[in-house]
């Protein structure tokens, strides 16, 4: 039994092709690793899964229902949650606004009440703020609730995307380079944090980072993309010693991380 | 000369109405309408026509008014809206929507084309227009500060986040579109039974221009920075009684002045509140947290 299920996966981008032929399976309550030179295509598989783009050929399932080529907006009903390379916090809101935004998905009111502020419309409103209120102590963030967005350090606007997108209670998450432009110290403490969040809330994860002490820290198995194309799949021990592995993307440069 | 005063309030606020509905499209989904003058003239229309060929009652006129805009902007919206369009090509179709609805009000046979429609009861009172001012903007206030107006500001942010956070795009700005359709269209009913006397030459794009502009000079996502911008467009020109011409470029240089020198429009985000005005006149800070932290 697998949760997510991607076979033959394949994506163009006119003449590119991001993803060739990708299959790929993670287990319910796995943390999996995605690992790959820069331009290997491991966002592309992301955005793949959360239906930012449709693939070329091929499907994709989870939690034994297809939902290949699914709209964007319909992933989280069905429990996936996503992390962006790139940060993609509402830059201009607070950090409370932006886990708000997440917990609404939870809390219905209909537009009426809205619009006339009834007496249960303030007290959802109460609701909602304390449960992101929650969220933002996870990751201990409590403290920055009032500020901007973009006004947090790097690293913690990363802990704030984790935050919002464990608001929406997914069964998935998808974690895209959560500790890049961290330092070795930080990135373990991230980590260490992961592992927190996997156990209390249930939860698969299938996570794309650079740093290989992350990688081989939090994940049972590892799956690795080239030039859009998986190259091979397996433990930790099993990658590090995969001759076409080493040969191929980990190298000289993969020694030289691990002695670090 | 009281009057005349309250002449120009009544305008202003007329003008308040139609802005603040737009403040809601524009200032929180961050798309562009270059057409608002056409709901405010469906409207206008609409509740004219209606008080003044079938003696229909102001008050369901006004609501007719409402009603027929805000329909219109159903219809507007769903083919430019679901074709997730970018922002500039929703302007120019906007644009484009705003003068077929000009050019229709000039040939239809009900609206007596260019001539217009001279004579409709005069009923918008000075009470009439800002009881509905206070209702629209507390209406608007509430419709931001709910989930519906936090997924509005999401899609303005970062699109493709908010999309993650389950929030269909579509009817996110189809809402707020139909809501600034509506505020445009009770503004254009009360103009219409304000000034008595209604043509095709009223609503044209300056007016639309005139909209969106006090919205990026009062802060697009804030309801009462384009408020106070709506009154001084329409209230600083009229009280200096200048031609319309000078008009025009008063505008031109208060609009070049405040992207100037308030690029993020004269409130930015803020909205003016009891804790601000207080705030203000203890002369504390306004900033809330500090900045970076760490
Ligand atoms: N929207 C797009 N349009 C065109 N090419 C794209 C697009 N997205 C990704 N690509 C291309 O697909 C390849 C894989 O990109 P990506 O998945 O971002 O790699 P990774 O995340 O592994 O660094 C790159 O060559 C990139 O240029
Ligand atoms: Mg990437």
């Amino acid at each position: 039994m697998s949760m997510l299920e991607l076979k033959g996966v394949t994506k163009n981008f006119g003449g590119i092709v991001a993803c060739k032929d990708i299959s790929l399976s993670v287990a319910p309550g796995q943390i999996a690793g995605l690992i790959g030179p820069n331009g290997a295509g491991k966002t592309t598989v992301f955005n793949l899964i959360t239906g930012v783009y449709s693939p070329t050929a091929g499907s994709i399932s989870f939690a034994g229902r297809d939902i290949t080529a699914i709209r964007p907006d319909k992933v989280v009903t069905h429990g996936i949650a996503r992390t962006f390379q790139n940060i993609r916090l509402f830059r201009n809101l607070t950090v409370l606004d932006n886990v708000r935004i997440a917990v609404d998905k939870e809390v219905d009111y209909a537009l009426g009440e809205a619009l006339v502020r009834s007496p249960r419309v303030k007290s959802r409103e109460r609701e909602i703020c304390a449960l992101a209120m929650e969220h933002l102590e996870e990751v201990g963030l409590a403290d920055k609730a009032e500020v901007r967005a973009d006004s947090l350090p790097y690293g913690l606007q990363r802990k704030l995307e984790i935050a919002r997108a464990l608001a929406l209670r997914p069964r998935l998450l998808l974690l895209d380079e959560p500790a890049a432009g961290m330092n070795p110290e930080e990135s373990l403490e991230l980590a260490g944090l992961v592992r927190i969040l996997h156990a209390r809330h249930d939860l698969t994860i299938l996570l794309i980072e650079h740093h290989m002490d992350v990688v081989m820290e939090l994940c049972e198995k590892i799956f690795v993309l080239d030039f859009g194309v998986k190259l091979a799949e397996g433990t930790a021990e099993e990658i590090q010693t995969n001759p076409e592995v080493l040969r191929a993307y980990l190298g000289e440069g993969y020694k030289r991380v691990r002695s670090q | 000369m009281l009057e005349y005063v309250s002449g120009i309030i009544t305008f202003s606020l007329i003008y308040v109405i139609a802005t603040v509905g737009l403040a809601v499209f524009t200032g929180f989904t961050g798309l562009f309408s270059l057409g608002h003058a056409a709901f405010f003239a469906i409207g206008a229309y609409t509740a004219g026509i209606l008080t003044y060929f079938y003696d229909v009652n102001f008050w369901a006129a006004l609501a007719a008014g409402v009603a027929v805009s805000s329909l219109v902007g159903v219809l507007i919206g769903y083919p430019t809206l679901r074709a997730k369009l970018r922002s500039d090509y929703f302007a120019i179709a906007t644009l484009g929507f705003g003068e077929a609805v000009r050019v229709l009000l000039e040939n239809l046979d009900i609206t007596q084309g260019a001539r217009g429609l001279p004579g409709i009861a005069s009923e918008t009172t000075l009470p009439i227009v800002i009881v509905f001012t206070v209702l629209v903007l507390w209406v608007a206030r509430n419709f931001v500060h709910s989930r519906y107006g936090r997924a509005a500001i999401a899609v303005r942010e970062d699109f493709v986040a908010a999309e993650m956070m389950g929030i269909n795009l579509f009817q996110v700005r189809m809402r707020s579109l139909v809501f600034s359709a509506g505020c445009a269209g009770l503004a254009g009913g009360l103009f219409a039974h304000y000034v008595s006397f209604i043509q095709p030459g009223m609503f044209t794009a300056a007016l639309s221009t005139q909209l969106t502009a006090s919205v990026v000079a009062g802060g697009m996502g804030s309801i009462t920075g384009p408020t106070v911008a709506a009154v001084l467009f329409v209230a600083v020109p009229e009280a200096l009684r200048m031609a319309s011409m000078w008009r025009l470029v008063a505008y031109g240089f208060l609009l070049v002045a405040i992207m100037v020198f308030r690029p993020q429009g004269l409130f930015g985000f803020r909205e003016i509140s009891w804790q601000s005005c207080v705030r203000c006149f203890r002369k504390k800070p306004a900033a809330a947290g500090g900045g970076a932290g760490q």
